[in-house]
């Protein structure tokens, strides 16, 4: 198991240069020139522009500056300036994540609970008529795309029912924060609950299931111990991706309904050719998938004793 | 997509519907009208300033409405575009070259220090040198000495640490001299670049960029990055735009439709302006508290004139754009795609500037199609019989380029295609770079309320926004006439005269005039909007 543990950490070394790496070149590939679009339609006088430039180490070949960020940041922990606002950009990340990290969470929860009670009672029920309405549910869910999803979600809770506030404040509170996590974990929970159910459904036909059965145990540890460990190892797999994806994937959600977290980030540094930001921000998901991932490999081998690590 | 769509719609009609019994129940409750508090905050939809808030390298609208509040200039001006005194007593020059500015006594910073007439020149040799990095630094240029303090050349070295024009006479007095004579000189010095800076600015200038303190009617209290920035009231301020309320929260808002939801929802109070989905509806949801109301910007299609197919074989006949101008319908594409937001233009300089004639460009912006087409063969046809208009697909203009394409297509047979950009950023590279092919969207919104601003700093060849390469050496000639007339109302003439003349070359298409469309909340009043189109902060009443 260490060893095992030892060799998939190496193994981020090499995952985490090149998809910074691939970031970094794709970010600077992009037409326009960061500098030049901070003076807008006037523009500025050339001697300017370079002497800016070269602050900013942007007149070095582009394996140079990828060199001088990355190492920056692994032996200073230092991510740089913003071009435009001057600010630090581990400050820029330290405001933007602490609310998208609760945003996910709040989605996260969500979609376990509602996922997993929602797939278990399907894959219990399968072909009844509980299941059929899970099937037409989740599918309705599935086939909405999210901004559409938010919208009614506005309309009907805050325009219509006055039950919130149309948008989040700037102190991001738990309550403000359910709407648009719902909106945010209403796919994965989808996606959840279509995987649970076809694993439990799959499962109860299983051999060990029906000893388990004949061997007279109560049907609450058979489901619970028996069946659902062994039902979860697909969903766990799902929910260990999802969490990057909800970190970085609420450009749409955030938008909505004015969350200042990473999403926006991440729109407005591309909007604005902040390479720095958007490599800095990628850098961070890039971790949080890779841990996620090693977590959810270990898990397996908790869920299934046949998945054994040496 | 197309069950998106009309879900969206859907939801938006109950929207529509739900606003307008909002409004229908508010309207009653008027009865407190009139009672101000004078210690009232409210708060404006902005977004963050993309810079520090430094006066000389501000020149966005997020920033500089921040520092409209924080800092006062010389000068200012009236709707009319006509010269008012701020922090100085008088701006005055016999030889429009020297120049002598006196100060009003008595003013502070927000720190307690003295505005005085080193202030001033302190500042604005601070802001000129090329080794700060100001991007509003070729303001200066008028000033004599400018170049020792910022060399065109790339990687040039200044040569000195102050402008060789700027004098302190005494405490409350000093003299700029120009390179040349500029009619209109006393006009730019309302513009921020110009604002004083304090003692305590030069100790850490990125750091008074955070933390700005200035003259203005407000002075700085926090800023939340990406949240909002606070200002209070600065209550030895010794101005006449006193601040009529307490304060000003600047709210950040990710979408202006999200915005638009919380004035609603009365969690903001004054908008900027309306996006595009809620144009339709707002006059009917806020009612008397919605905005529409014209400020000093124009649009206009911008000529490559570099392109190869305006260069060669010859270069194209100015009856060819005449052409193309007439051929576009503005009155209708106005009304009908871009909502009554704009209004059409007949002339290059906008509305509420000094000097704005009205159809100063004749009937070249009239809607002909028979002799737009007789125009455009007079002048040998458009080459290929085919033109494209760049444009970035990022803010809003597909519509509207759209429809003027139709128009032409349809009044002249040219072939007509939008040439989208992803953004404004990859549209501002191709202009830079030369490579717009045929005719791309420009705009200009007013730095100074004088018609100079929109002819000199856009036609004159090699001026900053001339990013089409005109060149005319005999209206280079009348504009430089025109700079050194003798008195400002000879150079408005003047300029009015070049104007007139510039139907003769078409170096662009006017288009239409912008429009505020905003409004605000019923917990204010009195909400102005000046001629860059923003609100006038200090101004905004904020009801008991």
């Amino acid at each position: 198991m260490g060893r095992y543990v030892a060799r998939r950490l190496l193994q981020m070394i090499p995952v985490f240069f090149g998809t910074t790496l691939l970031i970094f070149m794709m970010v600077y590939s992009l037409p326009g020139d960061p500098v030049a679009g901070l003076f807008g339609d006037k523009g500025t006088d050339p001697a300017t522009l370079a002497k800016l430039r070269h602050e900013y180490g942007l007149d070095l070949p582009i394996l140079q500056q990828y060199w001088n960020y990355i190492s920056n940041i692994l032996f200073h922990f230092d991510f740089g300036q913003q071009i435009r606002s001057g600010r630090e950009i581990t400050d820029v990340l330290g405001s933007a994540f602490p609310v998208t990290l609760r945003l996910a969470l709040l989605a996260f929860t969500i979609e376990i609970v509602l996922g997993l009670a929602l797939g278990i009672v399907a894959g219990l029920k399968a072909g009844k008529l509980a299941d059929n309405l899970i099937l037409v549910l989740t599918l309705l869910i599935i086939s909405v795309p999210v901004f559409v999803l938010g919208f009614i979600v506005k309309t009907v809770f805050a325009f219509q029912l006055g039950w919130i506030a149309p948008n989040v404040s700037n102190d991001e509170t738990w309550g403000e924060l359910i709407a648009p996590a719902i909106v945010l974990g209403s796919l994965s929970l989808a996606y959840v609950a279509r995987l649970t159910r076809t694993s439990m459904a799959e499962n109860l036909r299983a051999d060990y299931v029906r000893t388990a059965v004949a061997k007279g145990l109560p049907k609450r540890r058979v489901i619970g111990v028996h069946l659902m460990r062994n039902s979860m190892i697909p969903v766990v797999t799902f929910l260990g991706t999802d969490i990057g994806a909800l970190m970085g994937g609420a450009v749409v959600t955030e938008g909505i309904f004015n969350v200042k977290g990473v999403g926006g980030l991440i729109y407005e540094s591309i909007i604005r050719r902040e390479g720095l930001t958007v490599v800095g921000v990628v850098t961070v998901l890039v971790v949080v998938y890779l841990i996620a991932s090693l977590l959810v490999d270990l898990l397996y081998a908790v869920m299934d004793p046949r998945i054994r690590y040496a | 997509m197309r069950g998106a769509k009309s879900a969206k719609w859907v939801a938006g009609a109950i929207v529509v519907a739900l606003a307008a019994t909002a409004c229908g129940g508010g309207d009653k409750g008027d009865a407190a009208k009139g009672e101000v508090d004078p210690n009232g905050i409210y708060s404006i939809e902005v977004g963050e300033p993309e810079k520090l808030l430094q006066p000389a390298d501000t020149m966005e609208s997020n920033g500089s409405i921040v520092l409209s509040g924080l800092f006062s200039q010389l000068v200012d001006y009236d709707a009319d575009g006509k010269l008012t005194m701020v922090n100085a007593e008088s701006v005055e020059s016999k030889d429009s070259k020297l120049w002598t500015v006196k100060l009003k006594p008595g003013w502070t910073f927000h720190d307690g220090t003295t505005v005085n007439a080193q202030s001033y020149v302190k500042a604005w040799n601070w802001a000129a040198n090329i080794d700060n990095k100001q991007g509003n630094a070729s303001w200066f240029a008028d000033i004599k000495g400018f170049e020792a303090l910022h060399p065109a050349a790339e990687g040039a070295k200044p040569t000195g640490t102050e402008l060789e024009g700027l004098k302190v006479v005494d405490d409350n007095t000093f003299t700029i001299e120009l390179a040349n004579a500029v009619p209109y000189f006393a006009y730019k010095l309302g513009y921020e670049v110009f604002s004083p800076l304090p003692e305590s600015f030069y100790k850490d200038p990125a750091a008074a960029g955070e933390k700005p303190v200035g003259n203005g009617p407000y002075k700085f209290k926090s800023w939340e990055h990406k949240k909002q920035i606070e200002l209070t009231r600065f209550d030895d301020y010794k101005g006449e735009n006193k601040a009529k309320n307490g304060g000003v929260v600047l709210k950040n808002y990710s979408t202006v439709e999200t915005a638009y939801e919380d004035l609603k929802s009365g969690n903001v109070d004054v908008l900027r302006t309306i996006g595009p989905k809620d144009l339709p509806v707002y006059r009917n949801d806020l009612g008397d508290r919605a905005v529409d109301q014209a400020y000093s910007a124009i649009q206009t299609l911008a000529i490559a004139f570099y392109a190869d197919q305006w260069k060669t074989p010859k270069p194209v006949d100015p009856k060819v754009i005449q052409g193309l101008s007439m051929a576009i319908d503005r009155d209708t594409i106005t009304k009908t795609v871009l909502q009554g937001t704009r209004e059409p233009a007949t002339g290059w300089v906008a509305k509420g500037v000094l000097g704005y004639t009205p159809n100063a460009t004749g009937d070249v912006t009239k809607y002909d199609p028979a002799k737009a087409k007789a125009l455009i063969a007079e002048g040998g046809g458009v080459p290929n019989n085919e033109i494209s208009i760049q444009f970035n697909s990022d803010g809003g203009h597909k519509e509207w380029v759209e429809a003027v394409c139709n128009s032409i297509t349809q009044a002249t047979a040219v072939k007509c295609t939008g040439d989208a950009k992803p953004d404004f950023q990859a549209d501002l590279q191709a202009r830079k770079s030369k490579q717009v092919k045929s005719i791309y969207r420009s705009g200009w919104v007013l730095d100074y309320p004088v018609n100079a601003n929109f002819i000199s700093d856009l036609f004159r060849t090699g001026a900053g926004g001339n990013q089409g390469g005109f060149s005319s050496p005999e209206l280079d000639a009348k504009i430089a006439a025109a700079d050194t007339a003798a008195t400002l109302d000879e150079s408005v003439k003047a300029y009015q005269a070049v104007e007139k003349d510039l139907v003769n070359y078409m170096p662009s298409i006017p288009l239409w005039y912008y429009k505020v469309n905003a409004g605000y909340s019923e917990k204010v009043q009195n909400v102005k909007y000046a001629q860059d189109g923003d609100p006038i902060i200090e101004g905004v009443e904020v009801k008991k």
